[in-house]
């Protein structure tokens, strides 16, 4: 089944084309490396997929609902990590999942679960986010991706801003997330770590894709050598 | 949607009552603008009382700027407006929620402004059900335009600018249908006031149908 198809598909940030006629079919329990210089389409192409950015023309589905009239749905089924957290400060690390949960209909059980599994330790989880660091905030929102257990993972540059158990902890979610059946798209250009998790790696220049090429993982998490 | 408006209010008072901002700075500010007022007036005693049910619904003007530019920002500020897209609450649920915290923050000024008025200006309050009943019904109107107006201009570059520019005049009615109602309430002019609560109460019902109908669009990113 194709999780993410889109064909033709051209979107604008105001009058720019940040994406000038993308095709792309992407496969269940892939990790696609999305690369490519700054500006060049990366984050769009994630944003598009999550429904957040209307498409201007060419056709587009993601989990089997249309882009263009089931936007809804879309939302639904997919997480989104981008370059903003979406924590709110003023409320603790706690709160603030139990918030993303209640609101995502995902029972309360799987918040101490999501952060256990992000190592966000338990001194810091009644602590206002306002006073975490910037990689402790990183952990939290990525943490209230997997409380929601998307089918589609968006990663908009997952290991910015973490130290290295944090990195490591990223790229075991990740692997974890697409073991279980889940695909993943990550833009990053930490490519020393990402080439090593993808399925796929593409390059993205200048709103479009310049290079598909197999990584080195095969979908179900062999390696393919 | 209930639940989700319900979850929506109880966050945003949730943070509201820990940073403090209605309590450490908007009810200082309320009061210092009736003071403000009183020195302005004070020299004619009874202008003052006649322009009392007018100050004050002005003083709640320029809080609920106040108010709708902080319910904004909490969205606003680190993306969460586009993970409240994500998680599939439905807009209008969004804006009854962030509604009714702006309402309930702007009914506690309500509160302390009316003891203000009460003990500094000598206001004689003759009908305490039109009061109370006035600042419900107008604070509805007002927290409903308010967080449709917020939304609207949240991509907006200067919108702590904006907001007030777009807001005041929306919220004419207000001013003018509160104003007359407190009038009756105060016994300064003889209106009847619940006729004017009748304004108000239209005013409240159209936004709040306006808002439910329209937020999805303005939520959304271009």
């Amino acid at each position: 089944m194709s999780i993410v198809s889109l064909q033709g598909v051209v979107a604008l940030l105001g009058r720019f084309p940040a994406l000038a006629g993308v095709d792309l079919e992407v496969g269940e329990s892939e990790v696609v490396l999305v690369q490519g210089p700054n500006g060049a389409g990366k984050s769009t192409l994630l944003r598009v997929c999550a429904g957040l950015l209307r498409i201007e023309s060419g056709r587009a589905e993601v989990l089997g609902h249309d882009l263009v009239t089931d936007r809804a749905a879309v939302r639904r089924s997919v997480g989104l990590l981008g370059h903003d957290t979406a924590l709110y400060d003023d409320l603790t690390v706690e709160e603030n999942l139990r918030f993303w949960a209640r609101a995502s209909r995902v029972e309360d059980d799987a918040v101490p679960a999501a952060l256990d599994r992000l190592g966000v330790a338990e001194r810091l989880r009644d602590v206002a986010v306002r006073n975490l660091s910037a990689g402790q905030r990183r952990r939290t929102a990525l943490a209230a991706v997997v409380v929601r257990r998307p089918r589609l993972w968006l990663l908009d540059e997952p290991h910015s801003g973490l130290d290295q158990g944090g990195r490591d902890l990223v790229d075991q979610v990740i692997l974890d997330a697409a073991s279980a059946g889940a695909t993943v798209m990550l833009a990053s250009h930490e490519l020393d770590r990402t080439l090593d998790l993808a399925t796929r790696h593409l390059t993205v220049a200048g709103g479009t894709i310049t290079s598909d090429e197999r990584g080195s993982r095969n979908p179900g998490g062999h390696d393919a050598a | 949607m209930l639940r989700d408006a319900w979850l929506v209010a109880t966050k945003d008072l949730q943070i509201e009552w820990r940073s403090r901002v209605t309590f450490s700075q908007v009810v200082p500010f309320a009061g210092l603008v009736l003071v403000l007022f009183g020195f302005a007036l004070d020299a004619n005693r009874p202008v003052l009382l006649q322009a009392t049910s007018g100050l004050f619904w002005v003083t709640v003007m320029f809080v609920s700027t106040l108010a709708v530019q902080r319910s904004t920002s909490i969205e606003t500020t680190d993306g969460a407006r586009r993970a409240l897209l994500l998680a599939g609450i439905e807009p209008a649920a969004v804006f009854v929620g962030k509604s009714i915290a702006v309402a309930v923050q702007l009914f506690v000024v309500e509160i302390v402004l009316l003891a203000g008025v009460v003990v500094l200006y000598s206001a004689d309050v003759e009908a305490w059900g039109l009061v109370f009943s006035t600042c419900l019904v107008a604070t509805v109107g007002i927290a409903a335009a308010g967080t449709l107006l917020g939304a609207l201009v949240a991509g907006v570059r200067a919108r702590e600018t904006v907001l007030p520019i777009l807001l005041l005049p929306v919220l004419a009615p207000v001013l003018i249908g509160a104003t007359r109602a407190f009038d009756d309430a105060l016994g300064s002019v003889a209106v009847d006031g619940w006729s004017w609560l009748g304004l108000l109460a239209g005013f409240g019902v159209i936004n709040v149908v306006l808002g439910a109908l329209s937020y999805g669009v303005l939520l959304e990113e271009t």
